[in-house]
């Protein structure tokens, strides 16, 4: 091919046949798929790895890397809720996508299923009654006895089989909380917008209702203490306020499991007490 | 001849080889085809001429991988819990179910495996393993019909001339499966179920529309306007999973020479043509051959054939009728 005004320069190759430059670019374009996608995998991890949006996991779930590495994602936990509390991560959240978590102010756990049945529906033991051996466990998570759900309390067996507890519930903003205040509460809890549900021993065993068709009405609020499904997990205890009169306020105590009920049920807004997710015991 | 060996290096990536060994039909039956130019044309009008537009089996598998999804969103909207969970994972009347590529992530990443993860994994491994490895592909994936669909686009866009087909290497969804197996043992992470077309789909059809939508919509965009089936064809490792799976399986589309034009329509139409390399004219090693495992079993090939040259198979069952 060479010309004779041009004389090829010794090193150089003569042009590439057509075939061998269309293998060239379909190799380079095939690197660049892969490094893009490859890329955009690690892009998943951003999120999990500044905790962009921290979780309540549902009762029995592994420590977080260990539960974001175990759950197949299949939402087989979703199905088995009967109040519809868990709800499934999406792409924003990484490698959370597809994960359960509860969004406890919208929709809180309140184990109307007495059973804890989430755990028993879930494939991978990402929910667990009990841990595998080389599963981290943190001290204070561990609930120092089975708690003891109320509505089976007088049951043979009233306990839950809960091994850990998801969070602990936490008066945020005494300031908000009616009875601090010395204020009672009379009405729908959440308003009639609300429209999640709670099972109301009650009104019906076995059938969750929505909180808005159950309205209160109470000297001193205290929904939180009497609305929680386990038991010696929160009480009122009385105070003297700086004016001089009796007020109450809810304590939370060890056998709190993170549930969320007191949350949900808060009729302030925001809610004064909150759960800490993923949060250990500290007296 | 092509033995199965063979047939798995070309799913993983390799050029199909030129068989140089024949059996004395096939060399007839090639011979044959060489001697009669004239009468082969003719014949091979007359087929053209009787060929029936038929969409026997696209059918058939839509309303399979339609019905098989929907079951899934009806188990729970409906709570009828025939089939609960999403396809990564679920329960068939109770039985568990695990999706093959989803069980790997999970026990490369946790390193642990309870009883029931096994039990559903050994479960699904057998279907498919008899039901035909990537059989799952076009039967049951929800990404893949979807795919299909704006497939079709893309084919219109091409015939217009406003975009064309830019191939990859195929062994870069071999590399693929390594490094998605690479990342979830070393990073702890089910890494590729965040990127998965197929979970996300599948849960969006059950839990509700999400953000993860726009993802797979990306993807269809970038196999309509750059490269054909990209995903399922370089990309993704639930495809190479059941592959691999199907390797061994009975169910099969088979390829018989004796009724092939070479006209090649099955290559258009085909995800993974290189699996139909044998039907080029010459290339046929012997006068039935089976297609390797990379085949999904979708049957276009068998409903675009006009002679009757592609049919199912299950190896065995013909020498024991």
């Amino acid at each position: 091919m060479s010309d004779e005004q041009n004389p090829p320069t010794p090193q150089k190759r003569g042009p590439v046949p057509v075939r061998k430059q269309a293998t060239r670019r379909r190799f380079i374009r095939s690197v660049a798929l892969g490094s893009a996608v490859v890329g955009l995998s690690f892009l998943g991890f951003v999120p999990v790895g500044n905790a962009y949006k921290p979780r309540l996991r549902p009762p029995g779930a592994l420590e977080e890397k260990d539960f974001l590495a175990s759950c197949i994602k299949c939402g087989q936990c979703v199905q088995v809720c009967p109040v519809q509390a868990i709800k499934l991560g999406d792409i924003d959240e990484g490698y959370g996508i597809g994960v359960p978590f509860i969004d406890a102010r919208n929709q809180a756990c309140d184990f109307s299923c007495d059973a804890v049945q989430c755990i028993l529906a879930c494939p991978t033991g990402a929910l667990t009654y009990r841990k595998p051996d080389f599963a981290e466990t943190r001290a204070g998570m561990q609930m120092s006895r089975a708690p003891v759900l109320k509505a089976k309390e007088k049951d043979p067996e009233p306990t839950l089989n809960l091994k850990e507890r998801i969070g602990v519930a936490r008066l945020d903003r005494p300031e908000l909380c009616l009875a601090v205040q010395g204020k009672g509460f009379k009405g729908q809890a959440r308003g009639p917008a609300f429209t999640g549900l709670l099972r109301y021993m009650e009104v019906d065993r076995w059938k969750p209702i929505p909180v808005r068709d159950h309205p209160y009405e109470r000297e001193v609020c205290d929904l939180c203490v009497t609305e929680c499904p386990i038991k010696d997990a929160i009480a009122m205890v009385g105070f003297v306020a700086e004016d001089g009169s009796r007020r109450f306020k809810p304590v939370v105590l060890e056998q709190c499991v993170g549930c969320g009920v007191c949350e949900m049920v808060c009729p302030t807004e925001p809610a004064a007490i909150v759960i800490d997710q993923r949060k250990e015991w500290s007296a | 001849m092509m033995g199965a060996f063979d047939r798995i290096k070309v799913m993983l990536g390799a050029e199909p080889e030129k068989a140089t060994v024949f059996t004395p039909e096939a060399k007839e039956l090639h011979e044959l085809k060489r001697m009669n130019k004239a009468d082969f044309q003719a014949m091979k009008q007359h087929a053209r001429e009787h060929q029936l537009v038929n969409h026997k089996w696209r059918n058939r598998r839509w309303a399979v991988l339609l019905f098989t999804n929907l079951l899934f969103t009806f188990s729970f909207w409906l709570d009828i819990q025939m089939l609960e969970g999403a396809l990564t994972a679920s329960r068939f009347v109770g039985f568990h179910l695990i999706d093959l590529n989803s069980a790997l992530q999970v026990m490369l990443a946790h390193k642990h495996i309870i009883v029931n993860l096994f039990i559903g994994t050994a479960t699904v491994f057998f279907l498919w393993a008899a039901l035909g490895g990537r059989s799952f592909c076009s039967w049951v994936c929800p990404y893949h019909l979807v795919a299909e669909w704006f497939e079709w686009l893309h084919l219109k866009l091409v015939d217009r001339k406003l975009v064309t087909d830019h191939e990859f290497h195929r062994g870069t969804r071999t590399v693929f499966w390594v490094l998605f197996s690479l990342m979830a043992l070393l990073s702890g992470y089910t890494v590729f179920e965040t990127l998965s077309p197929t979970g996300i789909l599948s849960r969006a059809l059950i839990y509700g529309p999400s953000l993860a939508l726009g993802w797979v919509l990306l993807l269809l965009v970038f196999e309509v306007v750059y490269s054909r089936r990209a995903w399922c064809r370089y990309v993704c490792p639930i495809g190479l999973t059941y592959g691999m799976v199907g390797a061994v399986s009975p169910l099969r589309v088979e390829y018989r020479l004796e009724n092939c034009f070479h006209e090649g329509d099955c290559r258009k139409v085909c995800l993974v043509p290189h699996v139909l390399d044998v039907v080029i004219k010459g290339r046929a090693p012997d006068k039935h051959v089976p297609i390797g495992p990379d085949c999904t079993r979708c049957g276009l090939c068998i409903d675009v054939c006009p002679s009757g040259a592609l049919r199912y198979d299950i190896k065995g069952l013909g020498k024991l009728l």
